[in-house]
């Protein structure tokens, strides 16, 4: 699959670059070139190696063997300032800036060069490289006042100002909007037409097709190949991406004899402002069936699962749990989550901010098994044991790759980190289980393992609650769904008849009101 | 008047404790290392002084009044600089090279440096620092003569006063508008960024803990030298003064020019209620107090205010791993 560019000279050549981290393998053999003017686009999931690989050219970190050449010279990058000796800049996806410095001070930062290091000088020289490229930018702010777009101008402007004729950017349009993308993606092509190398490190397909001239593929840390974009479709980078056909469609069964299982009524909370964050929202969660949660993002989805679980203060509004067999009805409104749970109310909540809501990053697996049942132990002393099965089986049940039990989950991979989090609230066999955004940041593997999990969940009968933010998933996974706007009920569609269009238009368009129950 | 004539002039001496302390801190602080060690490392100064200074007095022991000013200025700067820098040198390779939690290692750190020079200063012959503080506190002649009661307060101090005023002031310009203090202030706040910046986080780290400490001991010895006149009791009374030192640092909000001020008004609040007349012993140690209060206060102010410009450095206390993941 190898294409020859022979009237390209190698700016860069990989060969036989390998990197580990304890027993996990980032990178193994991964050998390619990097053309002069040419933008590169860096494909691979979660976990491939990607930006590890990059770090490697940008002397964050150092590789374990194989060789880097630069323009034909065998070289050796161990720290960020060799890396711009050799004329690479890295733009992060955290932004490498300092909060309380302005853009001026943020680009001089760390320059060695008299003359480069002098504020007037670099006024000059930036404004140059505005003109050049299209870029718009204040030097005088501070990048603390800054929006997401401007830190990243400012990131490659501090690049481009070093000198740098190779540029990497690592997941640059993740954060931001369509219009920003398309003015990112219009100055990226100006600096290949100036014959700079760019690599781009992304995992979207689309913008690889759209920006790129060439695409090198990397699968759990090992080179597969590099194709010419004119020469490839979406279809076959996804094959080289994941390594086999992907089966698009999730199993999804009939629910079975779906019956209430939480019935919630005419919530309403506020938002540190005073304004109403969620206003008036009813729904009925069933046994047996997965009811998704569809909406852009921030119109009120997290406020609705928090407060089921007792997170959130209520203005208005009754949460009914029906315990199953015996059908009484008890009332979760007001109720903190311990006492949630002292009620004997078997509610698992996977929350969208992982390590910050749902695990401590610093403590290990078993550790976290723990935050879970840590009430159970003998007085006094809490049961180790049990959490540490549990993890050990969650591990091997999950798949979950980490060097032992013991590894502080802050290590893991955005992956594990989940898998560790959903194997932990599956566990308690729930009978309401809300999981909130579980397939952010995973590869499509990963998601798949979520995926049957919430299914397997659902065929044992529980009320599974799941907010997603891709409607292809929402509408193959759920049975019914929930589409929310601005905090409001939008409507209630049944997931088997619906389709993507009338989602998307209850999601933008308050005036439509349907019931598909 | 009696505050004018007397209770300011010893204000502003014994102020320059606070600013050494205070000074030291801040450059460890900038570089994002919380030195809870302070206390300690003014011990070591301590020590390291008085013994730069009892060498010298060996030379001059048969006509003690009569030592060599400029010897003994010397010998209290260059003994407390090289303990200061010493007992730095201990913080920084556990807290930069090891990664060790800089809160543990520097109030192990506390400790250790005052039963350091607890023992230490036993065998330190002090039979003639009387004398040698005598002739260290000296006031600079050109003080008395003018201005009346202002040159008497604030040029007739000796020079270890000016030179705590003059580090503070350096330091603060180097911080403020130097591309050494730009890189410096980087390392504390993001040293991810300075680092893929080219900036050598861990010359930094040593250099700015081994200077802050070097600077941070003068102010033990000057104590003993410039304050109090040649004792050493123990080192309690030393630590006292770095603990201040460490909280005038948050109520200066880490800027040094700003320091000489707030050096001066924790002298005065230090000071003060040893001149009240008629007080009792419990309403003087409360009154002791006031540093820490007027501290508090400043921290609940500049939380309340929010502005980036009075926070302390954002990676201050974190430890930095490049290959952290």
């Amino acid at each position: 699959m190898e294409v020859q560019m022979n009237n390209k000279n190698v700016k860069i050549r990989l060969e036989n670059i390998t990197k580990t981290f304890g027993k996990v393998i980032a990178n193994s053999n991964v050998s390619f070139d990097i053309y002069e003017g040419e933008i590169l686009s860096l494909l691979g999931e979660n976990g491939s190696g990607k930006t590890t690989l990059m770090n490697m050219l940008s002397g964050i970190y150092y590789p374990d063997s194989g060789k880097i050449y630069v323009d034909g010279e065998h070289v050796n990058i161990a720290s960020p300032r060799d890396a711009y000796n050799y004329h690479i800049g890295m733009i992060h996806q955290h932004f490498k800036l300092v909060d309380v410095f302005t853009s001026l001070e943020n680009i001089v930062l760390g320059i060695k060069d008299k003359k480069m290091a002098k504020a007037k000088y670099a006024r000059e020289k930036v404004k140059e490289i505005c003109d050049k490229y299209g870029f718009i930018i204040d030097l005088n702010k501070h990048v603390y006042e800054m929006s997401v777009s401007e830190k990243q101008t400012l990131e490659i402007i501090k690049v481009l100002y070093r000198g740098a004729d190779i540029l990497i950017l690592d997941e640059p349009t993740a954060v931001l909007t369509p219009s920003e993308i398309n003015t990112l993606f219009a100055i990226l092509k100006n600096m290949r037409n100036d014959g700079k190398s760019i690599i781009i490190i992304t995992h979207k397909l689309n913008e690889v097709m759209e920006i790129s001239n060439r695409v090198a593929v990397l699968r759990k840390g090992e080179y597969i190949g590099t194709v010419s974009t004119s020469e490839t479709d979406e279809k076959k980078l996804t094959e080289m991406m994941v390594g086999q056909k992907i089966e698009l469609n999730i199993n999804r069964s009939l629910p079975n004899n779906p019956k209430p299982r939480l019935i919630v009524e005419h919530l309403t909370a506020k938002n540190k402002y005073g304004l109403n964050s969620i206003e008036d929202i009813s729904f009925t969660a069933n046994t047996g069936e997965i009811l998704g949660i569809a909406g852009i993002s921030g119109s009120g989805q997290r406020e609705i699962l928090e407060s089921i679980a007792g997170l959130v203060k209520l203005e208005t509004g009754t949460i009914t749990y029906i315990t199953p067999k015996t059908h009484e009805e008890v009332n979760l409104r007001n109720k903190t989550p311990m006492q949630i749970r002292e009620l004997g109310v078997r509610l698992s909540f996977v929350p969208e901010d992982r390590l910050g809501m749902g695990l401590v990053g610093n403590m290990d697996i078993t550790d976290n098994m723990m935050l879970r049942s840590y009430q159970k132990g003998k007085p006094i002393f809490v049961d180790r044991h049990t959490p540490e099965e549990l993890a050990n089986k969650t591990i091997q049940d999950l798949e979950v790759v980490t060097p032992s039990v013991h590894t502080a989950v802050r290590k893991l991979s955005g992956g594990n980190v989940q898998k560790v989090l959903v194997g932990r609230e599956i566990a308690s066999s729930p009978k309401v289980l809300m999981a909130a955004y579980p397939v952010r940041g995973l590869d499509i593997n990963s998601s798949y393992t979520i995926y049957n999990l919430l299914n397997k969940q659902k065929e044992r009968g529980a009320a599974v609650i799941f907010v997603g933010e891709d409607l292809d998933v929402l509408l193959a996974l759920s049975d019914r769904i929930l589409v929310i706007g601005e905090g409001k009920v939008r409507g209630i569609v049944d997931a088997r008849t619906t389709t993507k269009e009338e989602v998307g238009l209850l999601m933008t368009h308050s005036n439509i009101n349907k019931e598909g129950e | 008047m009696i505050f004018f004539t007397t209770i300011l002039p010893s204000a502003i001496t014994i102020a320059m404790v606070f600013l050494f302390g205070c000074t030291g801190e801040t450059i460890m602080e900038k570089a994002g290392h919380l030195n809870l060690g302070l206390p300690g490392i003014m011990c070591f100064g301590t020590f390291g002084g008085c013994f730069g200074i009892s060498l010298v007095m060996e030379i001059f022991k048969s006509n003690p009044d009569n030592a060599s000013y400029i010897l003994l200025i010397l010998a209290g700067i260059i003994g407390a600089s090289i303990f200061g820098a010493l007992g730095g040198l201990i913080y920084a390779f556990l807290t930069v090279s090891l990664k060790c939690n800089q809160n543990v290692t520097g109030l192990a750190l506390t400790t250790f440096g005052g039963g350091f020079a607890d023992y230490l200063m036993t065998k330190v012959n002090s039979d003639y620092f009387s004398q040698a503080s005598k002739i260290i506190r000296a006031h600079l002649e050109f003080g008395d003569s003018f201005f009346g009661i202002v040159g008497n307060i604030f040029l007739g101090q000796g020079l270890l006063v000016y030179v705590a005023l003059i580090l503070a002031i350096a330091t603060s310009i180097v911080l403020k508008y130097t591309h050494v203090g730009l890189s410096l202030r980087s390392v504390g706040e993001n040293p991810a960024t300075a680092d893929a910046a080219g900036i050598n986080t861990t010359t930094y780290k040593y250099s700015a803990i081994l200077i802050g400490s070097a600077i941070a001991g003068i102010g033990g010895v000057f104590y003993v030298m410039g304050f109090v006149g040649g004792t050493f009791e123990n080192s309690a009374t030393i630590q006292a003064f770095g603990w201040l030192a460490l909280a005038l640092v948050i109520f200066t909000v880490w800027k040094p020019d700003l320091a000489i001020l707030g050096s001066i008004i924790f002298g005065i609040l230090f000071l003060l209620p040893r001149y009240l007349v008629g007080i009792s012993f419990i309403t003087m140690k409360l009154l002791n107090l006031l540093p820490y209060i007027v501290t508090i206060i400043v921290l609940i102010v500049t939380s309340i205010i929010g502005k980036r410009s009075v926070q302390p450095p954002s990676s201050l206390g974190v430890s930095y791993f490049r290959e952290e993941r």
